[in-house]
């Protein structure tokens, strides 16, 4: 008898063809779509990263942090500093700014992980919020009133605006399904293991052998340094940077829970189902302003208590689809005598 | 002389502080919810006595009456409609809840009352002075706030330990089942904790209404410096509470005396010192 472990269903193969058509032609954008096309779709891929790296650290470690607007603003203040201070071209100041977030995060995590559930979720808050008052502090970036990329940088990009836009818009994408691959690549592996087992029971999960804390620490550490380089390029793409943006709790996180709650936490399809949901709200209702605002509020309450599962939860237990193959499976094979 | 008027200044915002985190620290205590909306709720009863004022035509003091009732009455509603259904072993559904509560609150003050700052008129009092002794003046109001304050904590704590629906409170948070077998509602027991909790936000948002202005989108910062103030006090500990609303009001003090950037700032930075060094806060509950 053999005994084998395989990932994915039939559904995979959809998901994955469909996956790979979505990915082509939206890597196709700039020949098909307008300006606004692109930064509309580049803004979703923003949400998307985000709100799949909240749902990999609430939904998946446990983590509920209502402070992830700290690495994005931080990411997008070491890109402004890099360009303003050393001239750096903002595309390396990405992948720099996420490795500068890496490293802050790892005594962060040494200090907020002394703060159990709720109160962890306020202590990230209360470091977010150093974070945007020491930003206000720095005079060099402008102080509380905040900056812009200088011209030079912006130029460095690419010559043209046309191609600014073409590069920022592909790089985005680039971006998004990194970060998608990431977290498929990790929940596959013996962490992506250890972390479904931390979800379904932490204590079962640590009699099984499992190190709990260092796997929350690796995965707040993985979370930090992508969020910083999303945060990183949300501003390279807005130009301007203020403390209040950068920061802002309700832009980074409030919305990102909303979303991924909305579709689905701790599915990976979840957050971008979420996404597409927060955005056909979004075009559609934003005049209303605060009203939209206080209706997403009230949406959230209602999955929450109604639908705990969301969108894809619920899709999920009606059709049985999953379009990343993530589930484990056990095969077991006679062998013949 | 200065650094005694700054940590006189201090110490009687930090009452202030302190019954922020009572309504906080209480709800923690009873039913292991962090209310993530506890700021925006401030707010609210601060936009609450605006509307009683001004209807009634009364002084914000005689006001809560009225607000404290209306407050109560909210939180016992809150808890039994809402907050009710997401508690359990999972930490996420409150904690979602309460946060998309807060969001509904900022967007539905914004709504109805705009993003305009605005206060509440007290009258003479505002500018009473008492003098202590040569250049050293603590106003009226500021030390009227610090007694209520001290007399918030104390009656919460005779309410805890003293009285049956604080014996209610204690069996529940100790083991939910057990106090259940015992012949008490827990859901009930939890929405008197809320309307009491709520009580102390009302005359907490009233005291915030008449120090300084007020807007919509204040609640998040009242939220975290309750929280703070519960964390270096040390959990569930009602005069710990006191004690750390204090500390974080004179750390906030002395930061604002150093440079106006830094209040917040040195505030937190207390806050960050207590959790490396003493996790446990300053004054953790003794014993059981």
């Amino acid at each position: 008898m053999t005994v084998r472990v395989t990932f994915g269903t039939r559904a995979n193969w959809i998901g994955a063809a469909l996956g790979a058509i979505a990915f082509a032609a939206l890597a196709a954008a700039p020949f098909w779509g307008g300006r606004e096309d692109l930064q509309l779709l580049s803004e979703i891929f923003a949400y998307v990263a985000l709100a799949s790296l909240w749902n990999l650290l609430a939904g998946y470690a446990g983590l509920v942090s209502v402070g992830q607007q700290a690495y994005v603003g931080l990411g997008a203040y070491t890109l402004f500093a890099l360009a303003i201070l050393f001239g750096l071209s903002p595309l390396w100041s990405i992948p720099l700014a996420g490795l500068v977030a890496a490293l802050v995060s790892i005594p962060v995590a040494l200090l907020v992980f002394r703060l159990r559930g709720h109160y962890f979720a306020i202590g990230t808050w209360i470091v977010a919020e150093v974070f945007r008052l020491l930003a206000a502090q720095a005079a060099v970036l402008g102080g509380g009133s905040g900056t812009s990329l200088p011209a030079a940088m912006v130029i460095a990009i690419a010559p043209t605006r046309q191609l600014r836009d073409f590069t920022m818009y592909w790089i985005a994408l680039a971006l998004v399904a990194a970060v998608l691959a990431l977290i498929v690549l990790l929940l596959r592996s013996r962490y992506g293991l250890a972390l479904k087992a931390i979800r379904d029971s932490e204590l079962a999960a640590s009699c099984s052998g499992v190190d709990v804390t260092r796997t929350k620490i690796i995965v707040y550490i993985v979370t930090a340094l992508a969020t910083a380089m999303i945060g990183a390029l949300i501003f390279l793409q807005k130009l301007r940077i203020s403390p209040d943006a950068a920061f802002s709790v309700n832009d980074w996180t409030a919305f990102v829970i909303f979303i991924t709650v909305i579709g689905g936490i701790g599915r990976i399809e979840g957050p971008i189902v979420g996404t597409l949901v927060f955005f056909a709200l979004r075009q559609t209702l934003a005049d209303l302003g605060t009203v939209y605002l206080l209706m997403l509020g009230v949406i959230a309450i209602l999955i929450m208590l109604l639908a705990p599962k969301g969108i894809w939860g619920f899709v999920v237990e009606r059709f049985g689809w999953q379009l990343f193959p993530l589930e484990r499976r056990v095969l077991i094979e006679e062998r013949r005598a | 002389m200065e650094w005694i008027n700054v940590i006189i200044q201090g110490v009687l915002v930090g009452g202030l502080y302190a019954m922020f985190a009572a309504g906080l620290s209480l709800i923690f205590g009873v039913m292991r919810l962090v209310n993530i909306a506890h700021g925006d709720l401030i707010v609210l009863a601060a936009y609450v006595a605006l509307v009683v004022t001004q209807t009634l035509g009364i002084g914000p003091l005689t006001a809560l009456i009225i607000v404290v009732p209306v407050m109560a009455a909210i939180g016992y509603a809150l808890q039994w409609f809402v907050l009710n259904r997401t508690l359990g072993d999972d930490l996420l559904p409150p904690l979602l809840v309460t946060f998309g509560l807060s969001v509904i609150i900022q967007n539905g003050l914004l709504a109805l009352f705009t993003a305009d700052s605005v206060k509440l008129q007290a009258g003479a009092i505002e500018v009473a002075t008492i003098r202590l002794s040569e250049g050293v003046y603590v106003g009226v109001l500021p030390l009227l706030q610090f007694a209520v304050a001290v007399a918030v904590i104390a009656g919460l704590q005779f309410i805890f330990y003293r009285t049956a629906l604080g014996r209610a409170f204690r069996a529940t948070a100790d083991n939910p089942e057990v106090a259940q077998l015992m012949g008490l509602d827990n859901r009930r027991v939890f929405a008197l904790a809320m309307a009491l909790s709520l009580a102390v936000v009302a005359i907490a948002g009233v005291f915030l209404a008449v120090r300084a202005n007020f807007d919509p989108s204040q609640g998040p910062a009242r939220l975290i410096f309750g929280f703070e103030a519960v964390i270096i006090g040390g959990l569930g500990s009602l005069w710990g509470t006191l004690a750390g609303g204090l500390i974080l009001g004179v750390a906030q003090a002395i930061g604002a005396h150093l440079d106006p950037g830094w209040q917040i700032l040195a505030g937190h930075i207390a806050f960050l010192i207590v959790l490396a060094l003493r996790p446990q806060g300053l004054f953790p509950k003794m014993g059981t």
